[in-house]
């Protein structure tokens, strides 16, 4: 049901890569998985609201008060690359360069 | 095993409030024990160190706003405390929980060496009641997963036989109970991940209604399901510790608490309670076992006076399809921050961005994960989004409404927590979809919303074992409507009472030396 093609196209949008033996194995179980998950397309839902949400809320809003954050030296206590004061990361259009 | 390490967290904290025990010695006596962890059970124990341990409090940096006005980082989240219903009392806390200053990886590879800047308000709200952290435990890489075996820091051994899985995605917490590693541990229920571990370890697991407890600093997984709740030897434990959890966060819009809190439950019978089995589950694959089990454990509740009647859930076996749907597309969401910039594990940052980002992904995620953002993306695809995604929602509206109407004519609904008993390690890794039908009890339950205890009914031989086979624990699933946890944890607590599981099993129980602790 998901072939090859639709294995790499949808890793690459979830930024994942995969060498061959996985995008073999991945559509096999996805196929299995979404044969299993079929059984609600045939269902008639028409005009059902659907629930992304089970607890009745309304939007809040914070006091606008001043507050505390994370000092700079925190927040970058674990990037991988800090570099004065920001996250470094590679160039997105190292190609262009 | 010392004497103190039997006590119930209830029972000890009275003696250490009474000063009949002293709190170091019992905090010792618990270090010790989580030290002997044959489990894998932790991923950090008190005593490893804090290798980052930050002085970062979120005080003095700048103008702190006044008392009870919300904070970004906790700052004014309730401190430590030296008193509490929990003084003096260690707790085991799943590590999809961030804590300051102590490594928190979520069972993932993508976080080691991960360091967190501040506290989960659930774990700071067990410290502002006096208990404190006895370690991080092993779990499902985040938290997918239902036998612990998608952990990328190992497997967990069940204390009962260690040659089974625990359970997951909790599956270190309900070891570390089960085992005699902790009095008590914290978890997060996604769609069974408290329940059925504590079902498999033959413990007392609550799921509680989503929003009663604060989701602030819990790793996100799939955050319109995600809840956490104890994993304790019995129900009064459970709600001592529901009772300092609950409570609406100004750091989680999506809280709200228990109205009038918890109060440790007292009831004794069942009388004028009324049980709802649901028609459905006569068809449903189940162990015969634990159907005996099960059923044995329902003519129990009618012994303590209460009603038992059927009810219908006739979408609920629609949960599953809609579960695997709803959860790994928020999943393919939430994981997308992990992407090697801003902490976490970084691979492959020579070539361009892209490239760097695909790296460290593919080889920080663990397969099971990898798996679900592939069929959440999936599902999120266009083309797809209405199919899989939309539809899956209104299956939630459909399985949500079942439990409506069922609670219009009962206080309860019933099942098993789950399937079988504890499963063999490795003997369901080979096939995603059989793994996932361990949920087929706990999932409608978490798609609506709604509280449920697992709570340990009796024994049963897995199905297969050659006669005289030990036999292992069988979980009994108790769902109520919205906010009920005090209705819930009153009739657990009776049933409990009468079906006596620790005396039933005696010093068999592993967390007395019985089992293969």
């Amino acid at each position: 049901m998901i072939d090859r093609d639709q294995v790499l196209h949808v890793a690459r949008l979830a930024r994942l890569r995969l060498d061959d033996a996985e995008v073999e194995t991945m559509a096999g179980e996805l196929s299995g998985i979404l044969g299993h998950v079929d059984r609600i397309s045939g269902l008639d839902l028409e005009g059902v609201e659907p629930t992304s949400h089970v607890v009745a809320l309304e939007n809040v809003q914070r006091a606008d008060v001043p507050w505390t954050s994370l000092p700079p030296e925190v927040a970058l206590a674990n990037a991988p690359e800090p570099f004065e004061g920001a996250f470094r990361a590679p160039s997105p259009q190292a190609d262009a360069d | 095993m010392s004497g103190l390490t039997d006590l119930t967290v209830a029972a000890a904290a009275a003696k250490i409030a009474a000063g009949e025990v002293s709190r170091e010695e019992y905090g010792a006596a618990w270090r010790e024990a989580a030290a002997g962890d044959g489990l894998n059970a932790y991923l950090w124990k008190d005593g490893d160190g804090t290798p980052g341990a930050g002085d970062w409090t979120g005080a003095g940096e700048s103008a702190p706003p006044g008392e009870g006005e919300e904070t970004p980082y906790g700052a004014n989240a309730p401190a430590p405390a030296e008193s509490g219903p929990l003084a003096g009392v260690p707790i085991a806390v799943k590590d999809i929980f961030t804590t300051e200053g102590i490594p928190t990886t979520a069972g993932s590879r993508i976080l080691e060496g991960y360091v967190p800047p501040y506290t989960a308000t659930a774990v700071r709200r067990l410290g502002a009641a006096g208990a404190r952290v006895l370690g991080k435990t092993n779990m499902d890489e985040f938290a997918m997963g239902s036998s612990n075996e998608n952990s990328g820091y190992g497997p967990v051994l069940n204390p009962w036989d260690r040659g089974r899985v625990p359970g997951g995605s909790s599956g270190g917490s309900a070891a570390a109970v089960a085992g005699g590693l902790a009095p008590a541990a914290l978890g997060t229920d996604t769609g069974g991940s408290i329940r059925q571990p504590a079902a498999l370890c033959g413990i007392v697991g609550l799921k509680p209604t989503y929003g009663a407890i604060s989701r602030y600093g819990m790793i996100a997984f799939a955050s319109s399901l995600d809840q956490c709740g104890p994993l304790t030897r019995d129900v009064t434990d459970a709600a001592l510790l529901l009772g300092a959890l609950e409570g609406k966060d100004p750091l989680d819009s999506t809280s709200v608490g228990i109205e009038g809190g918890i109060e440790l439950p007292g009831r004794e019978n069942l009388a004028g309670l009324r049980f709802g089995v649901p028609r459905e589950l006569g068809e449903a694959a189940l162990d015969p076992g634990v159907r005996a089990v099960f059923e044995a454990t329902v003519a129990r509740i009618e012994e303590l006076g209460g009603a038992v009647a059927e009810v219908s859930l006739p979408h609920a076996e629609h949960g599953i399809s809609a579960y695997y749907v709803i959860a790994p597309a928020e999943a393919s969401a939430n994981l997308a921050r992990y992407d090697g910039v801003r902490y976490g594990v970084r691979k492959g940052g020579d070539g361009d961005l892209i490239e760097m980002y695909e790296t460290t992904r593919s080889e920080g995620f663990g397969a099971e994960v990898k798996r679900r953002i592939m069929l959440g993306t999936y599902a999120l695809s266009s083309g797809y989004y209405d199919a899989y995604y939309g539809q899956a929602q209104k299956v939630r509206t459909r399985i949500a409404g079942d439990f409506d109407a069922a609670f219009g004519d009962v206080d309860f609904v019933i099942t098993p927590t789950s399937p079988s008993v504890a499963f063999g390690l490795g003997e369901k890794t080979a096939d995603p979809l059989a793994m996932y039908l361990n949920d087929f009890f706990t999932v409608p339950v978490s798609l609506a919303g709604v509280p449920a205890i697992s709570i340990p009914a009796g024994l049963a031989a897995p199905e297969g074992a050659a006669a005289g086979a030990p036999e292992l624990p069988v979980g009994f699933q108790i769902a109520a409507p919205a906010f009920a946890e005090q209705k819930l944890l009153e009739a657990a607590h009776a049933l409990e009472g009468a079906l006596d599981f620790a005396g039933q099993v005696g010093d068999a129980a592993p967390w007395r030396g019985g089992g293969d602790a």
